[in-house]
C-alpha cells in the first residue's frame, strides 16, 4: 500500500517564476512528514507537485523528476489522472462537493468516475472511510444530508474519508487544520498516527507543535526574500530539526526567533 | 451589601445618555396621509375657486408626495437630529424610486389584463386559429402553436452550442481562440434583432434559391442567433461562480477533467445555467421583426417548420392591430388577448425556472 517518494532536483514554475528550487528529499513509506517554513516559501507549491495538481494551473510546470517506487511521475506518457489515483490530496479549507450528501462526498472517488458499485459494498466503503477518518459516530445516522450541514471539523475530516475511499498509497496534506478548533485538530492529528500504518503522509503545517507532535520528519523551506525561490534548508528527524538543528535559520525558526 | 446597592442607585444616571429623539413608529405614514390630504385640500379649493378644471388625483399624490420628503426631513430634524433626518429623507427618496420603476409594468400588466381578458376568454382563442375569419371570433392557436414550435427549436439549438462555447470559454479557453469568441459573443449580444431576421431571410433565400422564402425553421434560426450570446454569457458567468476548489478536489480524487466538468462543475452550478436559458427564452419569445422577415404570417394552422408561413404571438398581436378589418373592436380585442398570452407564457417560463433552480440548487443547512 504506502510507497517511497524520491524528489530530484526539483524546480517548480509558476509561467517565468521560479517558486521552488532545487529541491531533493527521500520519503520513506509508513511515516509522516512534516514541511514547515514562513508563508510564500513554497511548501504549497512543492506538496501539490507530488501529485501533479501543481500543473491545473495556466502556465505552471516542474522540471527535476519525482519518484514513486520508482516510477517518475514527470517521466513521458505519464498520465496525471493515475497519479492522483495513488496519490490522495487534502485541501487547507475543507471542501465536500456541495451537490452531493455525506455519503455520496465519500463515495466521490467512485462516483465521479462513473465506476458502477454494489450497495452493499459502498455501504460497507462507506463505513469503513468514515470510520478511518473518526467521522463514523457522528454521521451515522444522517448519511444522506449534504455534505455542507456539516461543521468545518466534521467536513474536513468528510474530505479525509473521502481521499482514503479511493485507497491512495500517499496522501498529502496542506495545512489541514489550520480552520479547525483545538479538539478536530488533536481528532486529526491522532488519525494521521493511525493512518501511518498504512499510507506515506505528507503534512504541511504552521504549527511546529502539531510538527513535532505527529511527524517523523521534518523538512524545513524557507526563502532568501520576496520574487526568490523558496529552498529546503534542512531535512531530518523531527526530533532533530526541534532539538538541535543544523542549520541556524532552522533553529531561529522554530524557536520562534523570526519568520 | 446595602453599600453596593446604594451607589449603584446614585450613579444611575437620571437620563440615558444614548436616547435621542425619536418620532413615533407610525409617523411616516401619517405624515404620507397628511401631505396628501392638504394637497388634496389644496386642489379641492383650486376647482371650487373655479381656477382648476377639476380635481387632479395624480396631482396631489405627487405633489403630496413631494410635501412628504420635505415635510418628513423637517419633522426628523427638529426631533431626531441631522442625520436621521437624512436617513429618513433617502428612504424616502429610495421609495418613491421604487415605485416610480413599478408603476410602468403594474400599469402595463393592468392594461394589458383589462383590454385583452374578453377575446382571451372566449372558447374559441385556444382552439382556432383565425382561418376565414373576418369579424369577430376565431382564435390565437396557430399563433400559440407557431411560438412554442420556433421558440422550442431555438432553444434546442442554442442551449448546446451556447453551453458548450461557455464550457470552453471557463474550463479550456486560453489564448487567442478564446478571446476571439469572447469578442464575438460580445458582438452578437448587440445585433439589432432586425439584422438577426435578414440574416436567416438571407441564408435561406441563398440556399433554396426562393426569394420570397418564408418558413418556421427560419424563425428560429434567426431567434438562435440571438438567443446563442445570451446563454454563453450568462452560462459563462454562472460557470465561473463554481470554486476552483471543487475541480481541484475532483482532480485530487483522481477523477478525469471531462468527468469533473459533467459531474462536478455542472450540477453545482445547474440551477444558475437554468434561470439563465429561461431569461434568454424570454428575450426572443417577444420577438417580432426577425419573425415578421423570415416566417412571415398566416391565418392557418401550421405545424410544419419547413414549410408555409408559420404564424407566431408577437407577429399576431401586430398583424392584428395593422390589418384591421371591418369589425375594429374585435381584431384590437385579439392583439390584446394575444399580448396577455405573451406575457402569461413568459411568466409560466420564469415562475418554472425558479422551481428549477430551488430543485437543483445545492442544499445547504441540516
Ligand atoms: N497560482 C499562482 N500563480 C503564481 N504564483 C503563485 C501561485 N501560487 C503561489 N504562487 C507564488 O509561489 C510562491 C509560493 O507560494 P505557496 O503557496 O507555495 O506558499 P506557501 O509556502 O504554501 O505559503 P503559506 O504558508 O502562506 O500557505 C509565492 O511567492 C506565491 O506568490
Ligand atoms: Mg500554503
Amino acid at each position: 500500500m504506502s510507497k517511497r517518494i524520491e524528489v530530484n532536483d526539483l524546480n517548480v514554475y509558476y509561467s517565468k517564476f521560479l517558486a521552488v528550487e532545487e529541491v531533493s528529499l527521500v520519503i520513506e513509506p509508513r511515516t509522516v512528514t512534516a514541511l514547515i517554513g514562513p508563508s510564500g516559501c513554497g511548501k504549497s507549491t512543492f506538496l501539490r507537485t507530488l501529485n501533479r495538481m501543481h500543473e491545473v494551473i495556466p502556465g505552471a510546470y516542474v522540471t527535476g523528476e519525482v519518484l514513486i517506487d520508482g516510477n517518475n511521475l514527470y517521466g513521458p506518457g505519464v498520465d496525471p489522472v493515475l497519479v492522483r489515483r495513488q496519490v490522495g490530496m487534502v485541501f487547507q479549507r475543507p471542501n465536500p462537493f456541495p451537490t452531493m450528501s455525506i455519503g455520496d462526498n465519500v463515495l466521490a472517488g467512485v462516483k465521479l468516475n462513473n465506476r458502477r458499485m454494489a450497495k452493499s459494498d459502498a455501504d460497507a466503503l462507506i463505513e469503513k472511510s468514515l470510520m478511518g477518518a473518526n467521522l463514523w459516530k457522528e454521521v451515522k445516522d444522517r448519511l444522506d444530508k449534504p455534505g455542507s450541514s456539516l461543521s468545518g471539523g466534521q467536513q474536513q475530516r468528510l474530505c479525509i474519508a473521502r481521499a482514503i475511499a479511493v485507497e491512495p498509497d500517499v496522501i498529502l496534506m496542506d495545512e489541514p487544520c489550520s480552520a479547525l478548533d483545538p479538539i478536530s485538530t488533536l481528532a486529526i492529528e491522532d488519525l494521521i498516527e493511525e493512518m501511518k500504518a498504512d499510507y506515506t503522509i505528507v503534512i504541511v503545517t504552521h504549527n511546529m507543535q502539531q510538527a513535532s507532535r505527529v511527524s517523523d520528519r521534518t523538512g524545513f523551506f524557507n526563502i532568501a526574500g520576496t520574487g526568490k525561490p523558496g529552498r529546503l534548508i534542512e531535512y531530518d528527524d523531527t526530533t532533530t530539526i526541534f532539538s538541535n538543528p543544523g542549520v541556524q535559520a532552522t533553529e531561529d525558526y522554530v524557536s520562534g526567533r523570526f519568520g | 451589601m446595602s453599600l453596593t446597592r446604594t451607589t449603584a442607585a446614585t450613579a444611575a444616571p437620571l437620563t440615558n445618555s444614548l436616547t435621542a429623539g425619536k418620532l413615533p413608529r407610525h409617523s411616516p405614514l401619517i405624515v404620507l396621509l397628511a401631505s396628501w390630504l392638504v394637497t388634496g385640500a389644496f386642489f379641492f379649493v383650486l376647482m371650487l375657486s373655479g381656477a382648476a378644471e377639476g380635481f387632479t388625483i395624480v396631482g396631489t399624490l405627487f405633489f403630496g408626495t413631494v410635501v412628504y420628503c420635505v415635510a418628513i426631513f423637517l419633522l426628523s430634524y427638529y426631533v431626531e437630529g441631522v442625520r436621521k433626518a437624512k436617513d429618513r429623507l433617502v428612504t424616502a427618496l429610495v421609495t418613491v424610486a421604487f415605485v416610480v420603476a413599478l408603476l410602468p409594468l403594474f400599469s402595463l400588466v393592468f392594461t394589458t389584463l383589462v383590454n385583452g381578458l374578453p377575446a382571451f376568454l372566449t372558447p374559441s382563442f385556444f382552439t382556432q386559429s383565425q382561418r376565414n375569419v373576418v369579424g369577430e371570433g376565431g382564435g390565437a392557436l396557430h399563433a400559440v402553436i407557431g411560438t412554442l414550435l420556433i421558440t422550442g427549436v431555438a432553444t434546442l439549438i442554442s442551449v448546446p452550442i451556447g453551453l458548450l462555447s461557455a464550457i470552453y470559454l471557463t474550463e479550456y479557453g486560453r489564448g487567442r481562440l478564446a478571446r476571439a469568441i469572447t469578442f464575438f459573443v460580445d458582438v452578437m449580444t448587440g445585433i439589432p434583432s432586425i439584422v438577426a431576421g435578414l440574416f436567416a431571410f438571407a441564408l435561406f433565400s441563398l440556399l433554396f434559391n426562393d426569394p420570397g422564402i418564408r418558413f418556421g425553421f427560419g424563425g428560429a434560426i434567426a431567434l438562435t442567433v440571438l438567443m446563442i450570446p445570451v446563454v454563453v454569457r450568462s452560462s459563462e458567468e454562472m460557470l465561473k461562480l463554481v470554486p476552483n476548489e471543487l475541480r481541484e478536489a475532483a482532480y485530487a480524487l483522481g477523477v478525469p477533467k471531462w468527468l469533473t466538468i459533467l459531474k462536478v462543475v455542472l450540477p453545482t452550478s445547474l440551477a444558475g445555467i437554468v434561470t439563465g436559458i429561461m431569461i434568454s427564452i424570454s428575450r426572443v419569445i417577444g420577438e417580432t421583426a426577425p419573425l415578421l422577415i423570415i416566417s412571415g404570417f398566416t391565418a392557418s394552422m401550421n405545424y410544419d417548420l419547413f414549410n408555409e408561413r408559420m404564424m407566431t404571438l408577437p407577429v399576431f398581436v401586430y398583424t392584428q392591430y395593422a390589418n384591421q378589418g371591418a369589425d375594429t373592436q374585435s381584431y384590437l380585442d385579439r392583439a390584446w388577448a394575444g399580448a396577455l398570452t405573451l406575457i402569461l407564457i413568459v411568466m409560466l417560463l420564469n415562475l418554472g425556472a425558479r422551481v428549477i433552480a430551488r430543485i437543483f440548487s445545492p442544499k445547504l443547512g441540516r
